[in-house]
């Protein structure tokens, strides 16, 4: 693919002036494609975790102990009313101060990188957001269906397993993509803690060569196609998982 | 209904669980007068004076969004496709293009000086920080409109037009008055994602609450028992500010469900 592309954007730097060394310089070239690659594995991390905390938070709250719902409210409206670059800041450079080294043979590095920091951090505050979506999604299942899985015998949480959450999930659908790209786009913010994702590697290849309109129009581009790709994406999972003649 | 009321005590007792653990760790190590905290204290004022920048940043960049996002709305209904395809792509770049990204494009292709009436005067950052945060608010601001204006009941156009309304009356005198009511609560929501998004300003040298607290913590020999009290403090700021806010839209958000 690199050489069909390269001669290309060769001549039109040597005509043009315009500087595409992403797509003709085979240094940068490799810089950009590990750039994208984190991108799509830390966002696949940060959604996977924010969407197994949504379930999960969304579960506890239903919980009969007070002091359970009482804490996912709290973890809820911590995370959505402060700024996620700083919950990044504080995670990273706050409590990651105390997580202890590995010795990893050559060399001891911390048990928690950048990147498990910014996993964490955002799957958190998506999460936070996660939660209640999914709860809008759990109280939306007709109250009549549990009343069958009870007398079914089923338990609670075999109740919640295999009817409540499937249906929840397809009701929370919408919301949840929306917030889902908001959160893919948000990963943008792991830059600042030199997580090597797209935008941290766009920013050092234009300064380095200085390239930025070409760089940023680079960048504007994967973004718009990554996540024009992920709503693809969730429009087939939701069209998998729609159940015939079920309208919610 | 009484599900419905459970909502927002339950939030209460968590907020203020949330604030007054935040405040008493604070307070206590605060009056304590370990290092970490008398420091803190000595840089309050600093901080806090970063704060008001955030604060004004994001009015600023709300204005400027409200109006582009207005005209944005009004050229995606225009009867020309000529204005109505750009203004929807335009929406939709910004839409789904990261705020960090946009604030870099903004920061970096935005000119250093401008040249006015004879003068050269150098553009600050925190005015290209708030054209930058203005941008991706506007579009969302955008589909708020385009959204409550289609919630206006179609017989409204008609009914304008029996009376001979011309297009652009129908829509100042008539359309756009029914939908401020339904855009309050959205809108309010994109001003707490854009009041949180204000620190990323920092990343790009703006001088705002966290470059604050940064300068704070260098100035203390970047002590590694600060990060810990600083950061909180500077957490504890936003959701000071935010949480009252969005406290409100959520009520008036249930409130237009009640009624609908």
């Amino acid at each position: 693919m690199f050489e069909t592309i390269s001669p290309l954007f060769t001549s039109l730097y040597e005509t043009t002036g315009l500087n595409f060394n992403v797509f003709y310089d085979q240094f940068t070239f490799q810089q950009f494609l590990s750039g994208v690659q984190t991108t799509c594995l830390l966002a696949a991390c940060c959604l996977s975790l924010s969407i197994i905390i949504g379930i999960f938070g969304a579960w506890a709250q239903q919980s009969r102990l007070s002091a359970v719902r009482i804490a996912v409210n709290s973890y809820i409206q911590l995370f959505r009313n402060t700024p996620p670059y700083v919950q990044l800041l504080f995670f990273y450079f706050g409590v990651g101060q105390f997580v202890p080294n590995i010795n990893t043979g050559d060399g001891s590095v911390p048990l928690i990188d950048s990147f498990g920091w910014a996993v964490i951090t955002l799957g958190c505050f998506g999460g936070a957001f996660n939660v209640e979506i999914f709860r809008a999604g759990l109280q939306s299942v007709p109250s009549s269906l549990l009343e069958a899985t009870e007398a079914l015998g089923y338990t609670r949480f075999q109740s919640f397993r295999h009817v409540t959450l499937p249906l929840a999930i397809r009701f929370s659908m919408p919301a949840l993509t929306g917030n889902l790209v908001s959160l893919l786009k948000t990963t943008s913010v792991a830059s600042a803690i030199a997580v090597p994702e797209i935008t941290q590697i766009c920013a050092q290849i234009w300064s380095d060569y200085y390239n930025v309109p070409e760089m940023m129009f680079v960048l504007f581009a994967s973004y718009n196609i990554l996540v024009a790709s992920f709503l693809v994406f969730m429009a087939l999972v939701e069209r998998r998982m729609k159940l015939p003649g079920y309208y919610a | 209904m009484n599900n419905h009321e459970a909502v927002p005590r339950r939030q209460l007792i968590a907020t203020l669980i949330v604030v007054l653990t935040l405040c008493s760790a604070l307070l206590a190590l605060f009056f304590s007068d370990v290092g970490a905290m008398s420091t803190l204290r000595k840089w309050m004022p600093h901080i806090l004076k970063g704060f008001l920048l955030n604060i004004g940043m994001s009015a600023a960049a709300m204005a400027l969004a409200t109006g582009a996002g207005f005209l944005l709305a009004l050229m995606r209904i225009a009867r020309s496709a000529y204005i109505r395809a750009p203004a929807g792509l335009i929406i939709q770049i910004c839409r789904n293009t990261p705020w960090l990204v946009i604030l870099f494009a903004a920061m970096l292709l935005f000119p250093y000086d401008l040249e006015a009436a004879g003068y050269r005067f150098s553009v600050p950052g925190w005015f290209k920080a708030v054209i930058g945060l203005a941008i991706p608010v506007a579009a969302n601001v955008a589909d708020i409109v385009r959204g409550a204006m289609r919630s206006v009941p179609s017989g409204q156009w008609e009914a304008a037009e029996g009376l001979a309304f011309t297009r652009r009356k129908t829509i100042f005198l008539i359309i756009l008055p029914q939908c401020f009511k339904a855009m309050i609560p959205p809108w309010m929501n994109w001003y707490s994602i854009l009041a949180l998004s204000t620190p990323l300003a920092a990343i790009l040298g703006v001088q705002e609450v966290v470059g604050s607290t940064q300068q704070a913590m260098a100035a203390n020999n970047s002590d590694p028992g600060l990060l810990v009290p600083f950061y909180l403090f500077v957490m504890l700021l936003f959701f000071l500010y935010i949480w009252p806010i969005s406290a409100v839209t959520s009520r008036l958000e249930r409130r237009a469900v009640f009624k609908k």
